[in-house]
């Protein structure tokens, strides 16, 4: 699975950090960034729900 | 509506999910057809400052954008000791009353009222005026001209407030805002400034004082319930909260839109002018969503609710709500374990009667 960002949509609602801090974090301005890109076992669990609760639908996922 | 024109409901999860993501729907509260909610709304909005919540696309985005920061998850855990402080203080106030006493006014009012004083960098020496004031706004028996009147004092002192944060910044909110206004532009929008700070405080106020009160109602009308949650409260807390957002899903008709062409929506043609409304309280009680809907489990752990609304407008201080209620569930019964309800379940008032539900008062003893 990949995890990839779309920064410029992002409100910093902070959804996925949430739901998943082992894979997801904010920057200095409150904007998503990646802690990884390849969240394995439940990390990767995790990711899938936080791309599902995204607001405003900035992060999206490629399975291998 | 207010003025007589129909609004579409949506009610499916995913209908709500999806028009309030939708740029094609605008959240312009002057656009015509946006659904009126209440008397005298849009006369009301066209005389003040427009609110974020108001604005669509870039021009949302640019008011946002500066202010995400101030309520990242890790901002907001840097709030915790001067929150805990802030309830302690509170439930010190309750506890010196005669019982039974109001756990609305001493605990649902006060909290969101200083964190919003909080926020916006309120000299200390004027807190307790501006408690007054923001509780006072709220109180049901107020009449509207006394609101008016509230409402007016209210936008001097915050407007007195930024011109005097513009003149010496301090480390708050709105001088952080300042001061990059500052560098980014070389001047200050006052106009915008003030419609944040109007925004944090009515944003931040009624809700919070609506769960709060809603979530110790929760906590002691289910003993059974409450026990195991608070016999892990550091993990089940934030559980029951997310559970409480969802089963009552207290701003439950505030995400409407107005479409800004013809759009299908699950099957129906909604025309370009005609107003919808997104009920969360529907989307979040979606049998296709959510098991059991109907029925209250304070550790479903499901955090996919849209109570906080869904799309860009999505509400900017929800971790700090999250965190007051938190800190508010666990010293209250933390600090008064004795803790009960002074009257019995059907006299209590529950606010049937506002767009934010919650309670209008809520006698407790202990």
């Amino acid at each position: 699975m990949r995890i990839t960002t779309h920064a410029e949509r992002c409100v910093g609602s902070g959804q996925c950090v949430l739901t998943e801090p082992a894979v997801f974090s904010q920057d200095d301005d409150g904007v998503v960034t990646l802690l990884t890109d390849r969240p394995e076992g439940p990390a990767a669990e995790g990711a899938r729900k936080a791309v599902f609760v995204c607001p405003t639908r900035s992060l999206s996922l490629m399975e291998d | 509506m207010q003025d007589g024109n129909p609004a579409w409901m949506l009610t499916r999860y995913e209908d709500v999910r999806s028009v309030l993501a939708d740029p094609r729907f605008s959240a312009d509260r002057l656009a015509p057809g946006f659904p009126i909610l209440a008397p005298g709304q849009r006369e009301g909005l066209s005389r003040q400052p427009k609110f974020m919540l108001s604005m669509d696309g870039k021009e949302h985005n640019d008011a946002r954008r500066p202010v995400i920061s101030e309520f990242s998850v890790r901002r907001v855990a840097t709030m915790r000791p001067r929150i805990q402080q802030i309830v302690d203080e509170a439930i010190d106030e309750l506890l010196k009353q005669p019982q039974p006493a109001d756990l609305v006014k001493w605990i649902g009012h006060p909290v969101p009222a200083m964190m919003v004083a909080e926020l916006v960098g309120a000299p200390l020496e004027q807190q307790p005026y501006f408690r007054d004031l923001t509780s006072r706004i709220l109180a049901k028996g107020v009449t509207w001209e006394e609101r008016f009147e509230i409402s007016k004092t209210l936008r001097k002192f915050m407007d007195e407030l930024i011109q005097s944060k513009a003149e010496n910044p301090g480390d708050d909110l709105l001088s952080r805002q300042i001061i990059q206004q500052r560098e980014e532009h070389g001047e200050v929008n006052f106009e915008g400034l003030s419609a944040l700070a109007h925004l944090l405080l009515f944003a931040g106020h009624d809700s919070s004082a609506g769960l709060i009160s809603l979530g110790v109602y929760t906590f002691l009308t289910n003993p059974e319930q409450r026990a195991a949650v608070m016999a892990e409260p550091k993990e089940r807390i934030p559980l029951a909260i997310e559970e409480m957002l969802r089963f009552y899903s207290i701003t439950d008709i505030g995400a409407a839109r107005v479409a800004l062409e013809d759009v299908e929506i699950g099957g129906v043609t909604i025309r370009a002018g005609e107003g919808v409304i997104a009920s969360v309280y529907a989307a979040n009680h979606d049998p296709e969503v959510f098991e059991n809907p109907g029925e209250l489990d304070l550790l479903r752990g499901d955090r996919h609710h849209v109570a906080f609304g869904y799309g860009p407008h999505q509400c900017l201080a929800q971790n700090l709500s999250r965190l007051e209620l938190e800190i508010v569930f666990e010293t209250l019964f933390r600090r008064i374990p004795t803790l009960r309800l002074a009257v019995d379940v059907d006299e209590l008032p529950f606010k049937y009667d506002s767009v934010v539900f919650g309670l209008h008062a809520l006698p407790v003893t202990w």
